[in-house]
């Protein structure tokens, strides 16, 4: 990022726990990270790393009975929405950040049809009138690509494919022309070849409307062709960041050696009859935070490493990792 | 895919009346499903008989003839007299007209509060706690008896006998709304719409409430059939409509002394009774089916 575009969200710090009980455990831990005007970034992790927390966060949408951000920074042009009242946040939601979520399937409501779900939105942040939004919502129907739009305005979800949804819920994301789209798991909930046809669609989408875009996934793969910038969470905490081309040819964390690894279409190129797997799980919620928390499936690990958490340290233009021994081990895993 | 040219047609004609295309679809789909075709047919002929009373029976229900008193049914009396002389078909039918009366007004009076109280109820924990533990006190007590209760408190007439068995069927009603409500809250596209920023009580209205009014109806159809048999109940005790006024209940009261010498005046009643019960209770089993979105795709 340079000064002359000014990060439009920027996270400092961000530390976001979740209650169990009596007491809260850091599902997202002193996260920070920044996102240009029109930029694409991927935040990559298993399962229980705390990348949909991170975007619940951002999007206020936590439910304060179980979570809630405690400590940091989620700057927005410049201004802090962590702590924003519920109000607030919600002329932001839809019109200036939008989400699209895991499940195409649930996501929309039963009995509305899609045209008035799209249109909904417009009219609740633009105070369109009824015709205008209903304009509107075929216009992002088209725009998503959705063949015949203005005779589907009027389907209901359940007359839908899962792909065809999953556009219709881009189409509500995007029809306020948002400045960032959090885009959580899009493509997990469907099949192979839908999901290269979303990923498209949301990366043209970005391209043309020049809008912001976050990209939370487990898989590697999507990222390696959509994004400029990836931050790889491991149990709510941020272990390396770089460009993307950066990342796949230098990983420098042993946990991202280990998912690139794990890969079945690098592991081919590289001449391995079995794909490597990090062997076991990524440590509960509960579990105590001593040190570096890949630690315990690290195959470089040293006793030193058990300690002392790593913070996160340069290695090359733009690339950071939170590891000791990113420096002695080199580029190859 | 259809070929695009009948689709569009079609759609956009669907879109044209949208919740009547939605409706229309359910009318037709009753239609085909037997159960719901029985009812409906049944409740419409009962309907029927009650609006058209005036038309259908030649005799003044109320006109009393001693000398033709009990006669048992035959071609000039259809369903016989009764202890007074008065036809007991045109009773009957006139009868009917305040008992559906009641069963109709009862089970919408009973949508409409119970529903309001239920997403209350359901979307706001703190009302939660307070309306829950008031309708608990009020289900605490035996429908009937609070019925009787009330009546006697307030005295007859129809929309007092309507009050007395709408209140403690309006517990019932704001459970189901509840239960569905709490249900819904936790569905990803209500969630989504909070991401979308929209207020709280338009996620009420535009998410939660359609999708509540399917248990809702057929809710309803229960109730009104209750309704029915409890005014039928009360009157029969005569705690219900004053006597003056024929409706099923009333009319079986009154037969209540001559029934071992003349059977019919509280068979034939009865009978109405029954079958309008019945018939709403198959259309609501129907509805519940047809409405229930997992057995919806199955029809």
């Amino acid at each position: 990022m340079t000064d002359a575009n000014p990060p439009v969200l920027a996270l400092e710090a961000l530390e976001t726990r979740v209650r169990i009980g009596r007491a809260s455990f850091p599902a997202v831990d002193g996260v920070s990270l920044e996102l240009g005007q029109g930029e694409s970034l991927a935040i990559v992790g298993e399962s229980g790393c705390g990348k949909s927390m991170l975007a619940l966060s951002v999007m206020g949408l936590l439910d304060p009975q179980v979570a809630r951000i405690v400590s940091g920074r989620i700057l927005f042009d410049g201004t802090d929405i962590a702590h924003l009242p519920q109000h607030r946040l919600r002329t932001l939601r839809g019109r200036d950040i939008s989400m699209i979520f895991q499940e195409p399937m649930s996501s929309l409501n039963p009995v509305l049809t899609i045209g008035r779900q799209v249109a909904e939105v417009v009219r609740q942040h633009e105070g369109l009138s009824p015709r205008a939004a209903r304009e509107r919502a075929v216009e992002m129907l088209s725009l998503v690509q959705i063949p015949d739009p203005r005779s589907r305005a009027a389907a209901y979800p359940h007359q839908l494919s899962g792909g065809m949804r999953q556009r219709v819920l881009i189409a509500i994301a995007l029809a306020c022309s948002p400045r960032v789209l959090l885009a959580d798991e899009p493509t997990t909930a469907l099949d192979v070849t839908v999901q290269a046809q979303i990923l498209e669609l949301i990366m043209s989408l970005q391209q043309r409307l020049g809008m912001a875009l976050v990209l939370i996934t487990h898989d590697l793969g999507v990222v390696a062709e959509t994004v400029s910038r990836v931050v790889v969470m491991y149990a709510g905490r941020k272990v390396e960041e770089a460009s993307t081309t950066d990342l796949f040819a230098r990983p420098a964390h042993p946990y991202t050696q280990g998912l690139l690894g794990s890969l079945p279409s690098r592991a081919r190129s590289e001449g391995l009859r079995r794909l490597r797997a990090i062997r076991g799980v990524v440590p509960p919620l509960t579990a105590p935070r001593q040190g570096c928390l890949f630690a315990s499936r690290c195959p470089h690990a040293v006793d030193g490493c058990r300690e002392e958490a790593p913070a996160l340290g340069r290695v090359g233009p733009g690339h950071t990792v939170a590891c000791w021994r990113a420096g002695e081990l080199g580029d190859g895993p | 895919m259809r070929n695009p040219p009948r689709a569009f047609r079609t759609e956009t004609q669907a879109s044209a009346g949208k919740p009547a295309g939605v409706v229309a679809a359910t009318l037709s789909r009753l239609w085909r499903n037997p159960t719901a075709c029985f009812g409906g047919t049944l409740l419409a002929l009962l309907a029927a008989s009650a609006v058209l009373a005036p038309l259908l029976a030649q005799h003044d229900p109320l006109a009393l003839v001693p000398a033709e008193r009990l006669r048992a049914p035959s071609h000039e009396h259809l369903f016989g007299t009764d202890m007074l002389g008065r036809d007991l078909y045109a009773r009957v039918l006139h009868g009917g007209r305040l008992s559906l009366t009641v069963g109709i007004l009862t089970a919408v009076i009973c949508s409409l509060v119970g529903l309001a109280i239920g997403l209350v109820a359901g979307f706001s924990r703190l009302a939660d706690a307070l309306i829950m533990r008031v309708m608990d006190g009020i289900m605490a007590i035996p429908g009937i008896l609070l019925a009787i209760a009330l009546a006697t408190i307030v005295g007859g007439g129809v929309s007092t006998i309507v009050l007395a068995i709408a209140v403690p069927e309006v517990p019932v009603v704001v459970r189901v709304v509840r239960g569905v409500v709490l249900t819904l809250r936790e569905q990803t596209y209500v969630e989504a719409a909070r991401s979308l920023g929209t207020r709280p009580g338009r996620i009420l209205l535009r998410h939660i409430l359609p999708n509540s009014l399917a248990p809702l109806i057929v809710q309803a159809t229960y109730i009104c059939g209750l309704a029915i048999l409890i005014e039928a109940y009360l009157s029969f005790l005569g705690a219900g409509i004053p006597p003056e006024f024929p409706s099923w209940g009333n009319i079986m009261a009154e037969g209540r002394g001559f029934v071992l010498i003349a059977e019919w005046i509280i068979l034939i009643p009865g009978a109405f009774v029954a079958a309008t019960v019945l018939s709403l209770n198959l259309l609501g089993d129907a509805l519940r089916d047809m409405l229930d979105p997992r057995t919806r795709r199955a029809l």
